[in-house]
């Protein structure tokens, strides 16, 4: 019966149609690779792909432009911001998944995704008018008469608490990624099947005994990958940082001095680039970035799947 | 002390550092969702919503032409974005559900979805601001649509995996082709689903700065016309932020309270609606 296994001329089409739409995606990635690459060719030429990414200059009036200082920026951000929210996003987990009692399970829970769900430019315009000035005053100072004392960590606490330097901005940051670690981590915690976790307390074992020794060693994979996820999304946060970081291209060992990430230098500088060489530059900064964070979220995934197979086995 | 006792505090300890984490995520969210409350609150006024700037440094005048600009850019995003990324989802979970493409598509999809916005945003102006020589509101659209596709595109493949194969089965043996199965029976078992799904990447992309500023770019006159500049609420709230006036930062507390609530409740409510539907 010939025509039965024909398919009918429409579904040929509407399904062709399903398919160039998701093709869209693949088109989109290979389209900002291409675009930065060949928008970046005239930078990359001029000062070669090593030295533009160890290079420390970045002076749009004697055109020389390096990335490492916007580098810089950009992982100390991302380091220490990382380092506040890991744990406290893991105990956020730990609470909502074994110590709330049930009724506050999900409003806690939702509490954490509405975090998550605020704008990153309200972040940002909130630390420049509420954390920056409190950060100013009080703490940093406090910090400087402090820890800021001692020999060699002093050392991180040098110059004048203005509020506008990679402290406040890594506070800030740290606050915006850690509904993302904290819900990805939970939804691992959740993965753990009551019975291993009922054995343990058979045995014996206290609630945290539980929580250390079965609950964090069976969903390792899935906290790990969604660290990662996060990295790769603190890496290219803009507004959240824009605001209370002040573009400043320098090096510096002080927390307390203003300095400039990758996404900071294209937020402030891209609309302003005269020349073709420092437009281009910043395309090249784009190209870093894009292929750092590719690099990462590509990673993240990759676990999180790896972990969703550990656990359908 | 026994060893038992000695188990018990540290368990005791543990457990409220984690309380204590759980305390300070929420702190944060009542201290930024109250102090927007608070500013914009006291900013908001009629004129806000009736009229357009007034000149740099002049008291008074509103925000009419962010908050048009803005509806204009994520509507059109939206339609732009919606049907690319409901068909293309009906793809990987549908006619190429199980092969290597959909799956690649899948992935490629989670990592676009984290992509740094401000990368989507200068890529777009390569394409469509470049070659035309001026900011249109046309880039901003399509720079938010790009964002917005990979997010629906993923949602709609997970609530169509959702209905059950079954009804799928049934609709076969009544001799229906696919597209129709996927029409009339699939799409409608996920309706709901699919549409919170849309909500939710509306309030993800509105709250987008990063991929406006080199796009749509900011226009302080009101203006429909998307082929030019267009003004949007959220790169007009970064620029009076960064602004010298008083007058500029109350506005933008304004702005930015409007923006959180709108956002949180489409975030709400979706979220809510997903619950209801889907965890029972």
């Amino acid at each position: 019966m010939p025509r039965l296994s024909k398919r009918n001329p429409i579904d040929i089409a509407f399904s062709s149609i399903t398919a160039i739409a998701s093709i869209s995606v693949i088109l989109f990635i290979a389209g900002i690779f291409y675009v930065l690459i060949t928008r970046s060719s005239l930078s990359i030429q001029r000062f070669g792909i090593i030295k533009f990414l160890i290079s420390t200059d970045w002076d749009p009036v004697r055109e020389s432009f390096g990335a490492a200082t916007a580098i810089f920026g950009t992982v100390v951000t991302t380091t220490l911001s990382l380092m506040i929210a890991i744990p406290v996003a893991i105990g956020i987990a730990i609470f909502v998944t074994e110590v709330a009692p049930n009724f506050l399970k999900g409003p806690i829970g939702m509490a954490i995704e509405l975090l998550a769900a605020i704008p990153s430019i309200i972040y940002g315009m909130w630390g420049l008018f509420t954390i920056s000035p409190i950060m100013g005053n009080y703490i940093e100072p406090a910090l400087q008469n402090s820890i800021g004392k001692l020999p060699l960590v002093g050392m991180l606490f040098q110059g004048t608490p203005m509020g506008i330097d990679l402290l406040t901005a890594s506070i800030i940051l740290s606050i915006m990624i850690i509904p993302f670690t904290a819900s990805i981590s939970r939804d691992s915690f959740n993965l753990t099947p009551a019975v291993v976790k009922e054995s343990a307390y058979a045995l014996g074992a206290t609630k945290w005994e539980v929580v250390k020794d079965v609950v964090i060693p069976y969903s390792k994979l899935g906290v790990f990958g969604g660290i990662i996820l996060s990295l790769g999304r603190a890496l290219g946060e803009t507004m959240a940082v824009a605001f209370v970081l002040g573009n400043n291209h320098r090096i510096t060992t002080s927390l307390f001095d203003a300095a400039a990430t990758i996404t900071v230098t294209l937020a402030n500088e891209f609309t302003e680039a005269d020349t073709d060489i420092y437009l281009s530059s910043l395309f090249n900064l784009a190209l870093v970035l894009f292929i750092l964070s590719f690099i990462t979220l590509a990673a993240a995934k990759l676990i999180l799947l790896k972990s969703e197979k550990r656990h359908s086995r | 002390m026994t060893r038992e006792r000695v188990r018990k505090i540290q368990s005791l300890v543990a457990l409220s550092m984690s309380t204590l984490a759980a305390v300070f995520g929420l702190f944060w969210l009542v201290f930024i969702l109250g102090d927007v409350l608070a500013h914009g609150m006291k900013a908001l006024n009629l004129s806000l919503f009736t009229m357009d700037p007034a000149p740099p440094g002049v008291d008074g005048g509103g925000l009419r032409n962010a908050f048009v600009g803005q509806m204009m850019i994520t509507v059109f995003a939206t339609i732009l974005g919606v049907p690319i990324g409901v068909l293309g989802g009906t793809f990987l979970a549908e006619y190429g559900r199980g092969t290597r493409l959909a799956m690649v598509i899948s992935i490629l999809s989670d990592i676009m979805v984290s992509v740094p916005s401000i990368v989507v945003g200068i890529f777009v102006y390569a394409i469509l601001v470049r070659p035309f020589g001026h900011f249109n509101g046309w880039a901003g659209a399509v720079a938010l649509s790009i964002i917005m596709i990979p997010v629906v595109l993923r949602t709609t493949e997970d609530m169509l995996s959702l209905v059950p194969w079954t009804l799928r089965e049934a609709a076969f043996a009544l001799g229906a082709p696919y597209y129709k199965v996927i029409i009339q029976v699939v799409y409608r078992g996920a309706a709901t689903g699919i549409l919170t799904g849309i909500l939710l990447s509306i309030a993800r992309v509105s709250g987008e700065t990063a991929p406006l500023l080199f796009t749509s770019f900011n226009n302080s006159f009101f203006s429909t016309n998307m082929n030019e500049p267009i003004s949007s609420l959220t790169v007009t709230i970064f620029q009076y932020a960064m602004g010298p006036y008083d007058d500029w930062h109350a506005q933008a507390w304004a702005a930015s309270f409007m923006m959180t609530v709108f956002i949180l409740i489409l975030t709400i409510t979706g979220r809510a609606v997903l619950k209801w539907r889907y965890r029972r």
